[in-house]
């Protein structure tokens, strides 16, 4: 920057309120072109892939894994990691199950419990790895084994099948759209609210970009830590009623694999895995993204393991294509 | 007199913003130790980095033994014959001792480490130095600092060398160390080898070196046989003849508003006791690694302390700061030594790195920011600084080095703390953006704050303190009052804890 552009900031009122339009369209066309272009892709490959079973497979997919993508770029932004969220979100489901059928309590009690179940797994993974300065890749990894444990003695490993009783929240619809699908989009609205507009959000950034930094400037940046695991519990749980609704039932096995996924789909939005920088909308196209590619391969008749390849290369490719643009950006300064 | 091993010529070094080297022409004479010293920023590190390969000389020339020597890296330069032993110490705490002695010629039996070998090298490398106590199978994490250097100098020293540099080598060292060090240089000097032996300690360079040169802001000042010089005489040429001092700020300082009693932390900060008065800029001189910046971290709480109270405007409780938290809502601020690591967040904008904090005040009890006042808040205080930005939305990491320090001033205005701490507060800055901060610290001290200031320029503390605190090897040697210190006594009050007997 030349001493001709740089000057002393000498007027009396503050500038107008920056008009970022150029960065916003940027970041967000390149998912949106991808997003529409898988569609595309598949739309022409597979007659069946425009077809309401897709859409219906997409759909279900989507509002659990957006809710816990919106926890998971929490725990990124802070530069942290939750590989435990499948399985709190089985143990919270799990919860739920036996409570509902084995104790045959009231859809509201065991809903609490269940929400109660994933914010003291999420408390846990936050205080131990604060108390104890470790790296929430360890803590989540034991959360990972605990919490699928206890999911397995709870259950005593058989899936519990509850019935309409917990099936009417994803039966519900409000204005031809599913209450699970709703809550999604107003989680993650929330989310991306609380993450640009709130100063939680603001801490959370700094925390991500340099917490000794932000501690040595008198904010204590561990409490914010582990609140921001204790809402990646809570939002398992709520993902976990979701999807006890929708199957009408609670499974031990629940939620394999989901840390993966929420995590390919966070990257791909363009969360960084070093912490600082990440927006909740843009996990939601990486979630979509995500199901699109899965449903799009499953109609070309695709075998799982080929799906898994396949989204394997393209997390690897975002990050790549992520690592580019961090470049970009740095030599454009 | 024998032919030169080693000539320099004219080597100079710039690093942005500083000219560290300037033309420096050395001779180095075989079997000779050549004490180098300077204050602070002399160039005595670059120097000796320079001729054991670690870095190179923007221009100039090296001769060894008469043929032109330009090393590529340090092992290049170890190949060659001259080596190195520096501060910091070069080994891997989790192996041993012979593993490291032998880290880079490992030799081997069937593709595995040769461990009889190295053991029974090691144990010999060891005993010939004297070091009786170490055994070659000990980690190294196991074995005090002093062990740890002692071990280091054994590796270096069990290599044949032309040339060995030795780098504030012995500031770990116990007396008893020392002396099987300088027994190790007697004997080195007599195969001929030259030594270039960098320190502060006054009275060990007075004891091995037969020559001794000076440096000062990176120019060769004088070059003089040990026996023909007094430690007063060197020190005034480290020094420098005496400046005029800037203006006097005549301030009358206020009451007491931060004092601090006993402060130890190990080694590094031993029972400190000072007091700040608002209205008043207290400096604190010393040398590098004389503990100014942990003292400074201690009474802010960035790291936790041994002992010692800080009290708070002339409270007689002790004021109960436990974090970095407790010490800002106390009204005290830090402006550390490394801006870029521990102050900035570098790639958020300057509003936010203004705000940080004191979010309070720009947002609603909710939490929920207000842009409005965000970005009024950030401007004032920016336009107040003159920080030179396109906007306050710029991201900081496209700044200069001044305009970064003076957001985060801003940053601790905003956040309105009565006792400022600078530290280093002009390192890395422009000659211009240097006096805007000097003037901005005599402003906020005429507003009544109480402003300490850590700094490794002697004249910049002249020009600007009430009082000047120095500091050496942990302990608070001596404060001046303006009007009674010298360039001189300062740096023999910075000196003064290394002539101490060591510990």
């Amino acid at each position: 920057m030349t001493l001709q552009e740089a000057k002393v900031l000498d007027y009396e009122t503050p500038p107008p309120r920056p008009a970022n339009y150029t960065a916003f369209v940027v970041e967000y066309l390149g998912l949106v072109l991808a997003l529409v272009g898988l569609i595309v892709i598949f739309g022409l490959r597979s007659r069946s892939f425009f077809s309401p079973a897709t859409f219906r497979t997409i759909a279900n997919q989507i509002p659990a894994t957006v809710i816990v993508a919106v926890g998971m770029t929490y725990v990124l932004i802070i530069a942290g990691i939750d590989l435990s969220v499948g399985s709190v979100l089985a143990l919270s489901g799990a919860v739920l199950g036996v409570l509902m059928k084995e104790y045959h309590l009231s859809l509201f009690v065991a809903m609490a419990a269940a929400l109660g179940t994933g914010l003291l797994c999420g408390l846990v993974n936050g205080i131990v790895s604060v108390r104890w300065r470790l790296p929430s890749f360890i803590v989540t990894l034991g959360m990972l084994e605990i919490a699928r444990g206890l999911a397995h003695m709870v259950t005593e490993s058989r899936t519990q099948y509850i019935g309409s009783a917990v099936g009417v929240i994803a039966a519900t619809s409000l204005a031809g759209l599913s209450l699970p699908f709703i809550i999604a989009i107003l989680t993650a609205l929330l989310g991306q609210l609380v993450l640009s507009y709130t100063v939680f959000g603001r801490y959370m950034v700094a925390i991500g970009t340099n917490e000794e930094a932000v501690r040595l400037s008198g904010v204590d940046p561990r409490p914010v830590k582990i609140a921001v695991f204790a809402i990646v519990g809570v939002l398992c749980a709520v993902a976990a009623i979701i999807d006890t609704s929708r199957l009408e039932s609670a499974a031990p096995n629940a939620g394999a694999g989901l840390e993966l996924q929420v995590i390919a789909a966070t990257v791909i939005g363009g969360t960084s895995l070093m912490g600082g920088r990440g927006s909740v909308i843009r996990s939601l196209f990486g979630v979509m993204i995500i199901a699109v590619l899965g449903a799009g391969l499953a109609t070309l008749g695709a075998r799982d393991e080929t799906k898994r390849v396949v989204t394997g290369c393209v997390i690897v490719a975002a990050v790549i294509l992520d690592y580019y643009r961090h470049r970009l950006g740095r030599r454009s300064r | 007199m024998p032919p030169p091993l080693l000539q320099l010529r004219l080597l100079s070094k710039t690093y942005p913003g500083v000219r560290a080297l300037a033309d420096i022409s050395l001779d180095l004479l075989p079997g000779e130790v050549h004490a180098l010293v300077g204050e602070n920023g002399a160039g005595k590190s670059t120097l000796g980095r320079i001729v054991c390969g670690l870095t190179h000389s923007d221009s100039g020339q090296m001769l060894l033994r008469g043929q032109p020597y330009s090393p590529a890296s340090r092992p290049d330069a170890r190949r060659l014959g001259v080596g190195i032993v520096m501060q910091e110490l070069n080994l891997i705490p989790t192996l041993t001792v012979a593993e490291n002695v032998f880290l880079s010629r490992m030799p081997r039996r069937l593709g595995f480490i040769d461990y009889a070998t190295i053991n029974s090298q090691t144990r010999q490398i060891l005993r010939a130095l004297g070091l009786t106590d170490i055994e070659p199978d000990r980690m190294i994490a196991s074995l005090g600092v002093g062990q740890q250097q002692m071990v280091e100098i054994a590796g270096v020293l069990s290599r044949k060398c032309a040339v060995l540099i030795l780098d504030e080598s012995t500031a770990a060292l116990t007396s008893r160390e020392t002396d099987l060090l300088f027994g190790q240089i007697r004997r080195l000097k007599s195969e001929r080898v030259a030594i270039v032996y960098i320190s502060h300690r006054m009275e060990e360079i007075k004891r091995i070196a037969d020559r001794i040169t000076v440096l000062r802001d990176g120019k060769l000042i004088a070059t003089h046989q040990a026996d023909e010089i007094s430690i007063d005489e060197v020190i005034r040429l480290m020094v420098g003849r005496e400046l005029g001092e800037a203006s006097p700020c005549q301030r009358t300082p206020g009451p007491v508003a931060l004092r601090v009693e006993n402060l130890r932390c190990g080694n590094v900060v031993r029972d400190v006791s000072f007091q700040v008065h608002r209205g008043e800029i207290l400096g604190f001189a010393g040398l590098m690694g004389s503990g100014r910046t942990e003292t400074m971290r201690l009474i802010f709480a960035a790291d936790r302390r041994d002992a010692g109270h800080v009290y708070l405007h002339g409270s007689s409780t002790p004021a109960r700061i436990r974090s970095p938290r407790d010490a800002v809502r106390a009204g005290i601020a830090l402006l550390t030594e490394d801006r870029k690591q521990q102050g900035l967040l570098l790639p958020m904008s300057i509003r936010a790195n203004i705000t940080l904090p004191k979010m309070s005040a720009v947002a609603s009890v909710a939490g929920w920011i207000s842009g409005g006042k965000e970005r009024t808040a950030a401007h004032r205080y920016a336009r107040v600084l003159s920080v030179r930005a396109r906007s306050t939305e710029q991201s900081v990491v496209e700044l200069s080095g001044g305009n970064q320090q003076k957001v985060i001033i801003a940053r601790w205005l905003y956040r309105d703390c009565d006792i400022l701490i600078f530290d280093e507060p002009t390192r890395g800055i422009d000659v211009g953006a240097k006096f805007e901060i000097y003037r901005l610290l005599s402003d906020l001290a005429e507003q009544g704050k109480a402003i300490v200031v850590v700094s490794s320029d002697l004249q910049e503390l002249m020009a600007i303190s009430d009082r000047i605190a120095v500091m050496s090897a942990g302990w608070l040697a001596a404060i001046f009052p303006r009007g009674q210190w010298t360039q001189d006594s300062i740096m023999a009050a910075a000196l003064s804890g290394y002539r101490a007997a060591a510990v």
